[in-house]
């Protein structure tokens, strides 16, 4: 069964939460598709097992060929070609890879090189296999990464596989829940927090995901998330309290599982109620 | 007029509450929500007046018309989206489709067209001589860094008379952080005391020091992991980042922001260190 962790808002414990599910499992996989900010890897340190990396195809002149119709220029809608003194010019970093100008280019003035935009790496941590999409900074978009995490790892459907999602409701969560049969959302008590919910919990109805709620760093105050999900039906799968001590466990790296029986209980409760919730 | 823009890398370590901190202080007129794919900014500002709201056109989207598809299945092995998939007729996915229109230029039938597409909304608040920019995406879509662009685009068609603009970004390190950052004077990076939120921050300063963007940092919710304060504060100081202060954590802040009053309403320690951050970032920005 594949899990996505998501929640809209950044910070609302995704990584957590999606690192210690994995983790109280006895065998499981761990995606990280936070590919722009991957931070599962320093939970889990796992032992590196294999790399790739991951490349657009970026257009390549050559200059002898090419006559300057400028037909790739008015072809391209990202503005990534421009013919300027009487030579094609190609900006890689506005290139969405699409490969429309090589095709439609008549003289054959266009081959492509590989851009390398970041890499996917493949570890092993204990019961965990950890699998984490890295961006290099100052590339723009992490999507062909995650794409290319979804066609190769989301296979497996003996094992529970967990996916810590990117934050926000754009076409990188869409792309890293695609595959996945059950949503966990993760909440948290602030109005931040239920504005985000609104907005993710309208994504995976949208997508007709079935999905379960996680208010997390719940205080003894009036939380506007819970009264969202009470006020609307959907179901609270696990209130987590603030906790100082969690939050230095996490702070540090460390597995709250593994640190705590009553976490560790917690956990294995969520687990067999996400199970229970998506065969529904 | 200079532009200081929030930043943090990793989410959730304070950015709105910091952003909405400095606009009291400097009674901003001019500011700035950039997290399009999920804007908070708006709920805390208590802007009495409605926004004007324009919907935003991100790159037009492509649809194959079913009568003159003659299935050659030349667009669908050329899309490098996945995009079109073949079911009874070939069909485009409009949230999987980029917009780079090879089908509609390769079609030997002329049986794809272009449509115009919605990806987001705009809204501009305006209140005496103050102006509030911000826009949300619209569900799945992407454009976020095109978008983002036009939210700077309607703060610079609206300017009024003040040395500065006050832009609460949004997570991450990708389109719509590096759109965000082009011309802006400094990006002051809301840190928290954690391996993942140290990690983060190298991030974005890698991000930033691409784009040639002066930065500072400093620390939120500090006391949580005070080993980790001082880990993120001897890495600005080996790398010649200004580092200019650290915040408390202090749960008056969320209740004060669920109760719709600002956070420095309330004297606490936590209040203080904000209004020093804030002076020191001026102090940094202003000369």
């Amino acid at each position: 069964m594949t899990i996505a962790v998501l929640s809209g808002k950044g910070g609302t414990g995704k990584t957590v939460i999606a690192v210690n599910l994995a983790s109280v499992s006895t065998h499981a996989v761990y995606i990280d598709c936070d590919v722009e900010e991957p931070n599962g890897h320093l939970f889990f340190r796992p032992i590196p097992k294999s790399s790739v990396e991951v490349a657009l195809k970026i257009p390549v002149v050559d200059n002898l060929r090419c006559t300057g119709c400028r037909k790739c220029v008015d072809f391209c809608r990202f503005n990534a070609l421009a013919f300027i003194q009487n030579r094609l010019l190609v900006f890689s970093d506005l290139c969405h890879a699409c490969g429309g100008c090589v095709v439609l280019c008549p003289e054959k003035a266009l081959s492509e090189r590989e851009m390398p935009i970041g890499n996917i790496s493949y570890g092993i941590s204990e019961n965990v296999e950890v699998i984490t999409g890295n961006l290099q900074p100052g590339k723009v978009s992490g999507v062909p990464i995650i794409r290319q995490m979804v066609e190769n790892f989301y296979t497996n459907k003996e094992i529970p596989i967990y996916i810590d999602c990117p934050p926000g409701s754009s076409c990188s969560v869409m792309e890293s829940i695609k595959p996945a049969d059950y949503c966990l959302i993760i909440a948290e008590s602030s109005v931040f927090g239920c504005h985000d919910l609104k907005m993710v919990h309208e994504l995976v109805v949208e997508l007709h995901k079935p999905f379960g709620i996680v208010l997390n760093k719940c205080f003894n105050e009036e939380n506007p998330s819970e009264q969202y999900c009470l006020e609307n039906g959907l179901p609270i799968l696990a209130k987590i309290p603030f906790d100082r001590e969690l939050n230095k466990w996490n702070a540090n790296g460390l597995i709250a599982v593994k640190q705590s029986p009553d976490y560790h209980q917690l956990f294995q409760d969520l687990v067999t109620k996400i199970q229970a919730e998506a065969t529904k | 007029m200079k532009q200081l823009l929030i930043l943090s890398g990793k989410g959730g370590t304070g950015k709105t509450t910091i952003a909405s901190a400095f606009i009291e202080l400097y009674q901003a007129k001019l500011f700035a929500d950039c997290d399009v794919d999920a804007p908070n900014l708006h709920l805390i500002m208590s802007m009495v007046s409605e926004p004007i709201e324009t919907p935003f056109y991100g790159l037009s989207k492509f649809r194959i018309d079913p009568n003159r598809c003659i299935h050659c299945d030349e667009c669908r092995l050329l899309c490098r989206f996945g995009a079109i998939t073949q079911n009874t007729h070939l069909i485009i996915d409009p949230l999987a489709c980029e917009g780079c229109g090879l089908c509609e230029a390769i079609c030997p039938a002329g049986a794809i067209e272009s449509f115009a597409s919605i990806s987001g909304d705009r809204m501009l608040y305006i209140e005496k001589d103050r102006r509030f920019s911000t826009a949300k995406l619209r569900m799945g879509n992407g454009n976020s860094g095109l978008l983002v662009t036009e939210v700077k685009n309607q703060l610079q068609d609206n300017l009024v008379d003040t040395p500065l603009a006050i832009i609460d970004g949004s997570p991450g390190i990708g389109c719509p952080v590096i759109a965000s950052m082009s011309g802006v004077d400094m990006v002051l990076i809301v840190t928290e005391p954690s391996l993942s939120g140290l990690s983060d921050l190298k991030r974005i300063v890698k991000t930033a020091a691409v784009f040639e963007t002066k930065t500072a940092v400093c620390i939120n919710k500090a006391d949580l992991a005070d080993s980790l304060s001082e880990k993120i504060r001897s890495y600005c100081k080996a790398n010649q980042i200004s580092f200019v202060g650290s915040i408390p954590y202090d749960p008056m802040i969320v209740q004060a922001l669920n109760h719709h009053q600002s956070v420095l309403a309330k004297d606490s320690t936590a209040a203080r260190a904000i209004k020093t951050v804030f002076s020191s970032t001026l102090k940094l920005l202003m000369t």
